[in-house]
């Protein structure tokens, strides 16, 4: 007889999709890099500490290597130096990868837009991106939602899809 | 002391070396021949009487027709401070390094060597700072035009250029 308080395997069926329960895996498992660039570092900080605590979403696991990671916060100012090495830590991680542009600079290069001649103005000049979150720096609960609208793509993709 | 006592001792010393004190705020600022800067720099560090025993920063101008470096120091036991500049033609910026009197110019001098194409002569690491070797360029000068990439990475975004 198989009753609720034994796992015996027996107990029941879900039916659904590979895309679903797939999707559902990864969205909810984005293992971020630790990386940060600038000040809005510190925000990416906040967000993981207890507060606004980013565990809550599944994505709290900061790996110290890009070999482990899904997901790239790039936060902060990308200078031209430094973007050498954004390609290859991107290049380094495996697929599926997504990156997260945050802050004004790794936009459009920020404050530094005009007149620099260090900074790249915008990280989706060297990786693809498929978040941006604006603002200077922003705030935890905007990098939440910008992890949230990323989930959310994510949420929409088939294992069938090329892209 | 006072910093036109400061300025008569290096006066007597120097003779024509020291061209003029400059009355600016907050810091008036003396201007020194560059030939003379090593001497004049290791008579301040050694002068009891004078002490200056730190250079709080060491850092490089462009003045339009000539360069500059300024040297801004303080001697911890007197608590008084000088600023020192020592104007360099555009066409040969040379100065002799003060890096044997201060260690912390080392790293002061790369800086602006890299950014303002000043040559710091006997400099013991004559290695860019901040910038990579294969720099083109000196990127605070004011005459500098920038590139149009780097290693393949615009300079502006292809939206930017009309």
């Amino acid at each position: 007889m198989v009753t609720n308080d034994t796992k015996t395997g027996e107990s029941g069926i879900i039916l659904t999709t590979a895309d679903y329960a797939i999707n559902w895996a990864r969205s909810n498992s984005l293992w971020p890099l630790t990386f940060g660039l600038a000040c809005c570092a510190i925000e990416m900080m906040a967000t993981g500490a207890a507060k606004y605590d980013i565990d809550r979403f599944g994505a709290g696991v900061f790996r110290p290597s890009p070999r482990q990671a899904d997901l790239m916060i790039v936060a902060g100012t990308v200078t031209f130096k430094m973007a050498e090495l954004i390609k290859r830590l991107y290049a380094q991680m495996p697929e599926p990868k997504y990156v997260l542009a945050m802050g004004s600079c790794s936009i459009s290069g920020g404050p530094f837009s005009k007149d620099s001649y260090s900074v790249l103005r915008g990280v989706d000049l060297i990786v693809p991106v498929d978040v941006f979150v604006p603002g200077c720096p922003p705030r935890p609960e905007a990098l939440l939602e910008g992890l949230i609208k990323l989930q959310g793509i994510i949420k929409k993709r088939s294992i069938i899809d090329k892209k | 002391m006072e910093i036109n006592r400061i300025v008569e001792l290096l006066k007597d010393s120097f003779g024509d070396a020291i061209i003029e004190l400059a009355e600016t705020k907050p810091d008036p600022y003396l201007k020194v021949n560059k030939d003379r800067i090593t001497d004049i720099c290791s008579y301040l560090s050694q002068e009891p009487q004078l002490g200056f025993d730190t250079l709080m920063i060491l850092s490089g101008m462009d003045l339009g027709d000539k360069l500059a470096v300024v040297y801004h120091l303080y001697s911890l036991q007197h608590k008084h401070r000088i600023v020192l500049k020592a104007e360099l033609p555009k066409d040969n910026p040379a100065v002799h390094t003060v890096e044997s009197i201060w260690q912390a110019a080392n790293w002061f001098e790369r800086e602006a060597a890299e950014m303002y194409g000043i040559t710091f002569i006997d400099h013991p690491d004559p290695r860019k700072l901040l910038l990579t070797e294969d720099w083109i360029g000196c990127p605070m000068r004011k005459d500098y035009v920038y590139p149009e990439s780097w290693h393949g990475m615009p300079l502006k975004r292809p939206a930017d250029e009309k």
